[in-house]
């Protein structure tokens, strides 16, 4: 036959959705390799999320404030059921503990001074305190971690509050890890280690294994700083609800709950996307915790893991948290991500970088390699000197500074003058996986999916 | 006033370890005793002074826990936790010791005239432990620096996931954890266990330092896939 004559063959596109392009690419990088798949920041996946709430706003039944003229505040205290000395913030947005060793030491100095000019903490990490961040942080909270890497008792006077950590959003179940391109020799130094060696921190603390034993590890505490100081339980959000009330039963002034989308510095990645559960669960399993205890109001709720915008911060606290804690957010605010890196008030392009550690502007989660081409997850001599303390410092200071203006926005128009007093009431869900999972009403209707006294 | 004695039975633990902090240096106190300790937790934690402290009886978790410069014996045995994370100095437990004994210890010696159960020396991080009697299981379980000295044996997984700490057995070691191995004793290693044993006190001067193996890291765990980016 003559081949004019034939047909041409369509070439067929139809993707696979169990074997989409990332699966293919996926199993085909695990067969040339033989390794999992480490990296940083939080889940990507697509989760029931705060976007999936929004806000009632004043009209006929409610009375708003003035946007721009009536006070609105957003004062904040933590730790004050045992402490001496509880915590006062001016804002409920805090900064959550990342570690000197992901981060380099110029970015811990910048959170201090960003967070000291907006009156509110920051915190340590694993492997210590560093001198650094203690100076320029006039509200530090110092994390007790199972690897105890650099813990001592000094520091532990020095600090303005303790918070025991018992898991992580991002890895619930798993210890901490950083690879060996990051452990220099400071880093080494401060957690008594071989340069070099890939870490991987306990995941489980050494001399307490349950929560009758924390409840006395948490008095030891208290009474090695004469009661003075508040403490706070970190978990990763799995089990929240039993959790938060375990942690409220071993003495916690605070609890901290971190949801998945909660960032890392290294973790494998099917840790990061298929352990834990998003934030918006994890917070009202915590508040529900909180009120059959009734405990609100005297135990303290942090939540983090995805906090990105004040309206994330307002509908936190809607739900019944005192404070977020945002750790990824602060990280992009100072340039992670960005396509340049500032110089001399310069911007100067870091997209090259970005190509040697195979990413590019938006996508790159390789935290975990120590090369990050804008300076901030690095212990490399010369790619730290990308993000400077002066000018990392403005960046955070204007992002917290937006979230809150975002935040009294949003509760001003609620009609609130008191960020605090924003209610789960002002809210409303879009999706059934929203309104199910945060016990809020789909929108226009009064049907929260799984309530027991649902209409 | 060189020598005071508190009374936990009617002294509650918070005044004395407030004192102890607090009081005890600019009173030139050099001296404590306490006396019923009936089991309390956290007896004479977080101490940063060079005093002496003496517990008469048993302590429950974290006796001496965090401990600087002093100097506490406890003429009983101690519950979970003790002398946990201690930077200097030196605790003396007279009876046994419940598990995670020295737990990431960063300096100082640990003495334990009997038994101490598991965990014994987690995390150890520079500290030095020497026991009389044996250690459960999981004893310097990711122990990164410091020494260990038991006279008597050891339980399974022994020095798992070790990195640079030290262990010396003169018993049966039941089974050793991941990373660790029998190394050859070299004259450092004997000079070092008899310096312990003598830092142990009269009682550890039945032991000879050539009695005991060596136990250190591999440290094949170090890095934790040496075949990473094989491509095939």
């Amino acid at each position: 036959m003559d081949n004019k004559l034939r047909p041409t063959k369509k070439l067929s596109h139809e993707e696979s959705w169990g074997y989409d392009r990332s699966i293919i690419d996926y199993i085909q990088r695990a067969a040339a390799h033989g390794l999992y798949e480490i990296r940083g920041l939080g889940a990507k996946r697509r989760l029931p999320h705060f976007d999936d709430l929004v806000f009632l706003g004043a009209s006929m039944s409610r009375y708003p404030l003035e946007g721009y003229r009536e006070k609105c505040t957003t004062k904040t205290m933590l730790g004050t059921r045992f402490a001496k000395k509880p915590i006062a913030l001016e804002i409920p947005i805090t900064i959550a503990g990342m570690s000197f060793g992901a981060l380099s030491a110029h970015v811990k100095d910048a959170l201090g001074r960003a967070a000291t000019e907006m009156g509110t903490s920051t915190t340590t990490g694993d492997g210590g305190m560093t001198l650094e961040e203690r100076a320029s942080s006039k509200i530090l909270v110092y994390q007790c971690l199972p690897s105890r890497y650099g813990f001592n008792p000094d520091d532990l006077r020095k600090a303005n509050a303790i918070e025991v950590v018992i898991g992580q959003g991002a890895k619930p179940g798993g210890g901490g890890m950083l690879l060996g391109q990051k452990v220099n020799p400071r880093v080494a130094k401060m957690r008594t280690l071989p340069e070099g060696v890939d870490q991987r921190s306990a995941c489980r603390h050494p001399d307490w294994t349950g929560p009758d034993d924390l409840a006395i590890k948490i008095r030891e505490l208290r009474e090695i700083t004469d009661w003075e100081k508040p403490i706070y339980v970190k978990v990763g959000a799995t089990r929240t609800f039993n959790d938060v009330k375990l942690a409220i039963h071993s003495g916690a002034d605070v609890v901290v709950v971190d949801g998945m989308q909660g960032g890392t510095a290294a973790t494998q990645t099917c840790f990061i996307e298929h352990v834990g559960i998003p934030t918006l669960a994890a917070l009202r399993q915590a508040v529900d915790a909180l009120e059959d205890m009734n405990m609100k109001g005297t135990v303290q709720l942090i939540v983090s893991g995805g906090i990105r915008t004040g309206a994330d911060v307002a509908k936190a606290l809607a739900m019944g948290a005192d404070a977020v804690s945002i750790g990824q957010g602060v990280l992009v605010a100072l340039g992670c991500n960005s396509e340049s890196w500032i110089h001399d008030g310069e911007h100067i392009s870091a997209v090259e970088g970005y190509e040697t550690i195979g990413a590019a502007p938006g996508f790159c989660h390789h935290c975990h390699t120590g090369q990050c081409p804008v300076g901030i997850t690095t212990q490399d001599a010369v790619l730290e000197q990308r993000l400077q303390p002066e000018v990392g410092a403005r960046r955070v200071k204007n992002y917290l500074k937006t979230l809150n203006m975002e935040l009294t926005t949003i509760a001003r128009a609620c009609g609130k003058q008191n960020v605090h007093h924003l209610e789960r009431e002002d809210l409303v869900a879009l999706t059934i996986e929203a309104a199910a999972m945060a016990h809020i009403p789909l929108a226009g209707t009064n049907w929260i999916p799984g309530a027991m006294n649902a209409l | 006033m060189e020598c005071l004695n508190f009374d936990l039975a009617t002294t509650s633990l918070t005044e004395v370890n407030t004192f102890l902090h607090q009081k005890s240096a600019s009173k030139g106190v050099r001296k404590v005793t306490i006396s019923n300790p009936n089991g309390a937790h956290n007896i004479a934690v977080g101490l940063n002074l060079p005093v002496e402290v003496e517990i008469a009886g048993h302590a429950g978790y974290y006796a001496a826990g965090m401990n600087q410069l002093a100097s506490v014996t406890i003429m009983g045995s101690v519950g979970t936790g003790v002398a946990e994370n201690m930077m200097s100095g030196r605790v003396h437990v007279q009876g046994f010791a419940s598990n995670g004994a020295g737990a990431s210890a960063h300096g100082g010696l640990l003495v334990i005239d009997g038994d101490a159960g598991l965990r014994c020396g987690i995390s150890l991080k520079g500290g030095d432990i020497v026991v009389g009697g044996s250690v459960g299981s999981f004893s310097a379980f990711m122990a990164q620096a410091g020494r260990m000295v038991i006279c008597g044996d050891a339980g399974d997984a022994l020095g798992d996931s070790l990195y640079e700490a030290v262990i010396y057995v003169k018993g049966r070691i039941k089974s050793l954890g991941a990373d660790a191995r029998e190394e050859a004793m070299t004259d450092t290693d004997l000079a070092a266990i008899g310096e312990l044993l003598v830092q142990g006190g009269p009682t550890f001067s039945i032991h000879k330092p050539e009695e005991f193996k060596r136990i250190a890291s591999a440290r094949a765990l170090y890095h934790w896939n040496v075949d990473a980016d094989q491509e095939y």
